[in-house]
């Protein structure tokens, strides 16, 4: 049985391996996330009582810009070369692979974030009944937020310095996810149970999965090429 | 059973930003058929093939693909066409062989695209990362895909753009046996084709007037 | 069903000449309903038991925020309807809207923090209200931002109509997060006046204020729209015989 070129793991893998062989540029995000982290303390207060109240914003506000960082070249390169043009005109459809490049993003960007913030945790005096908390609630927060973020690549794919635009355009919609997602870490600070919020993060990622790319595949059909 | 051609274009029409740029186009391509798409710069040549592959929506007018309405059979049409347009899309990052064998929706053998770039004078060149070659050799990738496809209608912008006596020569070879196969070829260019029965249409931008005369 | 209606109202000369007819009577509408409310709450309204004069600002902060929210999915309806049926007034009501309601927007954050300074103490407080007016003026700026960001006008319009049907469904899960994002946090300094329990008094002048506003937003918007429409169409017969006409009324005035 031919494996199949255009199921969502082949593109999750493709793009994988694209991601693979720019890893040097692919990493920056991740250690944009520590560096920065650790630059709160110096910038004020190295006391770990006032840190551990700041550490569930700041840990999400870190991860929110390493995921808008890394998400403006999502579709720029398939855009330069042409084979965003193919993908337009393929007879299958457009949501499968924006499903497998945004999946392939997370695995980058948010799946590291998760996996690298019980370090930030632990410079920022977070209390260790949080660590679980906050690997959950990013786990799923991240995902939301590389689907947002990927509306916003889709639409500022053309312009010249789209950067900065990305971010005023996707930043609103970040709000309710950074709510959330410190609510889950806040909750099991002050000991009450965290899988509510939690659960609404779930129940936003599972919006975002259904809604996000049926957006991005609209935005690219009718903006990108012109 | 009334001859149905390929492909029908009637009264096509399109406008970039309230600017006509093809006005009430109608063409039709038959099997075994090379139709050549003529025109002065920016008449709107690239722009009248994308609108058929469907990257573009036209602003008026219908496309018919074996005499039904495109909205109706998209899948099979788009499974049956093929572009190749100023851009490679080839992934840079990626070996020849990694990009050839993304071109179609199923997994290739190693040995179609290694013959497949043997056939374009690259031998020995599938391992190597395409931003290790040089422009010329990145455009006979590209054109490897026209021997890797077997999609029925291909339409090509430009495909001899930048191309030595040879590359012509491989392109031009490429469509006649494509044609004979019975299928159609639609292609944009500049140069006069060295081959014969290749029917021509004119693509004169009535808002830019009439074509250069020199 | 016979909808030529709906797709003559999508012409631009309909729209100049029809709302032509109107815009005296509605500018006079306007007009009363605001000086009206304005006298009335700022004026003849009883006094707060505790904030004393300083409440009257809501006679603006309030229908500020409403037009600013219904003026969010005025736009973006606008531009469903301009991708949809892809009419070209529908994208130029978009393009208005945004403006008028980013400004609406600002008016209700600017009057909030007048009202903030004597009630508590200070001119921004994070209470949900104002939160979530903020987040709306950073969706309203994205919406601008991307309109203009394009070269291809098209292009915008499509960007921007797309990002506002996007901003169109956050908006609930937005308003409802910082709600309870607030109530989370709520500080205890902060008590809200909250508007149902009013008295009939200070209420008549507010639904006033209100419906002054919506007549307001759609002249602003009216005006707007007119504005463009002559700039797009400016290469038409019927906008060079306007502007004729125009200039030969000037001459004769002069004379």
């Amino acid at each position: 049985m031919p494996e199949s070129n255009r199921g969502f793991s082949a593109y999750v893998k493709r793009d994988l391996l694209l991601a693979y062989r720019r890893r040097g540029e692919v990493a920056s995000p991740i250690i944009f996330f520590v560096m920065v982290a650790t630059l709160i303390p110096l910038g004020i207060t190295p006391e770990a009582d006032s840190l551990k109240e700041l550490a569930p914003g700041i840990i999400w506000v870190m991860a929110l810009l390493a995921t808008l960082l890394s998400a403006e070249g999502l579709f720029v390169s398939d855009y330069k070369d042409g084979s965003l043009e193919q993908l337009l005109i393929s007879p299958n459809l457009l949501v499968m692979p924006i499903f497998g490049k945004v999946t392939a993003h997370w695995i980058t960007t948010g799946l590291p974030l998760t996996l690298a913030s019980p370090l930030i945790g632990l410079m920022l005096s977070l209390p260790s009944v949080a660590y679980l908390p906050m690997m959950a609630g990013l786990a799923l927060g991240t995902g939301c937020l590389s689907f947002l973020a990927a509306i916003g690549a889709a639409l500022t794919v053309s312009l010249q310095k789209g950067s900065l635009l990305l971010t005023l355009i996707v930043m609103p919609l970040y709000m309710p996810i950074i709510i959330f997602g410190s609510a889950v870490m806040q909750y099991s600070i002050d000991g009450m149970a965290w899988s509510g919020p939690l659960a609404i993060l779930g129940a936003m990622l599972t919006a975002a999965i259904a809604l996000c790319p049926l957006a991005i595949a609209a935005v690219l059909r009718l903006i990108t090429i012109n | 059973m009334v001859n149905s051609s390929l492909l029908t274009v009637n009264d096509l029409r399109f406008e970039r930003d309230d600017i006509p740029v093809i006005n009430d186009a109608c063409l039709t391509l038959n099997d075994g058929e090379i139709l050549q798409i003529e025109g002065p710069n920016g008449s709107g040549k690239t722009t009248l093939l994308r609108i058929l592959t469907t990257a573009l929506q036209p602003s008026g007018g219908e496309i018919l693909y074996q005499g039904q309405i495109l909205s109706e059979c998209r899948f099979d049409y788009l499974s049956n066409i093929l572009f190749l347009g100023h851009q490679s899309a080839l992934k840079l990052t990626l070996t020849a062989e990694e990009n050839l064998s993304w071109t179609t929706s199923v997994l290739l053998g190693s040995v179609s695209v290694v013959n497949a770039l043997e056939r374009v004078g690259l031998r020995g060149y599938s391992d190597i990362p395409c931003h290790s070659l040089s422009a010329g050799q990145q455009r006979r990738v590209a054109l490897a895909r026209l021997l890797l496809s077997n999609a029925k209608i291909w339409f090509l912008d430009e495909p001899f753009a930048a191309l030595d006596g040879q590359g012509v020569q491989f392109v031009e070879q490429c469509m006649v046996r494509h044609v004979t196969g019975g299928g159609a070829v639609m292609l944009t260019t500049h140069q006069p084709i060295g081959m014969e029965s290749v029917r021509r249409y004119s693509l004169i931008n009535s808002s830019v007037g009439e074509a250069l005369d020199a | 069903m016979n909808w030529t209606w709906f797709y003559r109202m999508g012409s631009p000369l309909w729209f100049y000449q029809s709302t032509s007819r109107w815009l005296p009577l509605l500018s006079l509408v306007t007009l009363a309903l605001l000086v009206a409310g304005l006298a009335w709450g700022l004026g003849f309204a009883p006094e707060d038991a505790k904030q004393g004069n300083s409440f009257r600002i809501i006679y603006l902060h309030v229908p500020a925020s409403f037009l600013a929210l219904a003026g969010y999915f005025l736009m973006a309806t606008a531009g469903a309807i301009g991708l949809i049926w892809k009419m070209k007034l529908s994208y130029i009501v978009m393009k208005c809207a945004a403006p008028i309601g980013a400004a609406l927007t600002f008016l209700a954050l600017f009057t909030g923090a007048v009202w903030g300074k004597p009630t508590w103490g200070s001119y921004w407080v994070w209470d949900a209200r104002i939160t979530s007016m903020l987040i709306l003026l950073f969706l309203y700026f994205g919406v601008l931002a991307l309109q203009y960001a394009f070269h291809s006008k098209e292009a915008g319009n499509k960007a921007s109509a797309v990002l506002a049907l996007v901003g169109t469904v956050n908006i609930p899960i937005i308003y409802k997060s910082v709600d309870w994002w607030f109530t989370l946090h709520q500080p205890s300094t902060i008590k809200l006046t909250s508007a149902p329990s009013m008295h009939s008094d200070m209420f008549q002048p507010l639904l006033v204020m209100i419906l002054a506003f919506y007549f307001f937003y759609a002249l602003a918007l009216i005006l707007a729209v007119r504005v463009e429409i002559l700039k797009r169409e400016s290469k038409t017969t019927w906008v060079r015989e306007l502007v004729e006409q125009a200039g030969r009324q000037k001459m004769g005035a002069k004379r």
